[in-house]
């Protein structure tokens, strides 16, 4: 896992210099922020000059899926006191999840629960510090004609492919990667979230509509 | 944007985050949350994530738009195609860069 988080860390890094972005806030959302996904999005917004409430909205957005995995791990972790749960809540990543959720549920652990998800999340927290202090620091030499921009749906790619698991994901992916290119020239930079609202609706959509067509069998 | 507003941002959005990480954990387990919105919120990575991919590859760059001097739409294929198979993101980086300078190049 923690090789993977290095280069989408760096390629945070620069994406915050190729905004325009001072390097003591691109190191700054790392530590604040700290959701890649959002991170990338954020730098590529205030490069682009969208208004602050734009940028805030389609970066929350994109953190919302984090409210799933916290729902879904309360049942290991809630019984906690609050001297836990805030910290534990401050790591939790998309890989820190995948690698406690399926421990939890699938496999055995020695000791106290928390203490593997720390095991996992603390590392992955380290490590993105370090890549994007070092994408900060790399993103100042490289020239433009690198196109090192293109590094962000290639990081993307990555992400994309596990969660599309069922036909209905793969439709929520379609719908909202293809209203997102159509509307790329919506005001206020909302075409990413105008397709990822289509793109959820289309989901829920069609798990109904597989659902009965299932049931009428 | 300023520099002050950039760092106000930034602090909302962590705030925000910071909440959306907590609410679980804290409020409700996965049992009480209220079903339709769990079923929608399955469906947020998928959405999203190719929401942010496709107008990048298609739109990003310097001859944006569904036309052959788009190189990033051939490059975005291959990477896609090797993603497909492989979940290691250096080679994925290495698979899309290394066609986006290659094909460049060669033109």
């Amino acid at each position: 896992m923690l090789p993977g988080v290095v280069p989408f860390g760096m390629t945070a890094g620069i994406a915050a210099v190729e905004a325009g972005l001072e390097p003591a806030l691109g190191l700054a959302m790392s530590v604040i922020i700290f959701a890649g996904a959002s991170q990338l999005v954020v730098a590529q917004l205030i490069g682009e000059g969208a208004l602050p409430l734009i940028v805030v909205l389609t970066a929350l957005l994109i953190n919302l899926r984090m409210v799933m995995y916290s729902a879904s791990l309360a049942p290991h972790l809630g019984h906690l006191p609050l001297r836990w749960t805030a910290p534990l809540s401050y790591l939790l990543t998309d890989q820190a999840y995948a690698i406690s959720i399926t421990r939890f549920t699938y496999g055995r652990t020695h000791g106290p629960k928390q203490f593997f998800y720390i095991g996992a999340a603390f590392p992955i927290w380290a490590v993105w510090l370090i890549a994007t202090a070092f994408g900060v620091w790399l993103g100042a030499a490289i020239p433009a004609s690198w196109q090192v921009g293109f590094a962000l749906p290639l990081v993307f790619l990555v992400l994309l492919v596990p969660v599309l698991r069922d036909r209905p994901s793969i439709i929520a992916a379609l719908v909202g990667g293809g209203v997102a290119i159509l509307a790329h020239e919506a005001p206020y930079h909302l075409g990413l979230t105008i397709g990822g609202l289509s793109g959820v609706a289309s989901g829920v959509i069609a798990e109904m509509a597989l659902k009965r067509r299932g049931e009428n069998r | 944007m300023s520099e002050s507003t950039a760092w106000l941002v930034i602090a909302v959005i962590g705030a925000g985050t910071f909440a959306f990480r907590f609410s679980g954990i804290r409020f409700f387990g996965a049992r009480s949350m209220p079903e339709p919105l769990l079923r929608a919120l399955r469906y947020v990575p998928a959405a999203v994530i190719a929401a942010i991919v496709a107008p990048a590859i298609v739109h990003g760059g310097p001859d944006p738009g569904f036309d052959t001097d788009n190189v990033r739409l051939f490059a975005g294929l291959i990477a896609a195609a090797v993603a497909w198979t492989s979940r290691s993101v250096l080679l994925i980086l290495a698979a899309g860069m290394g066609s986006l300078w290659l094909i460049e190049w060669a033109l």
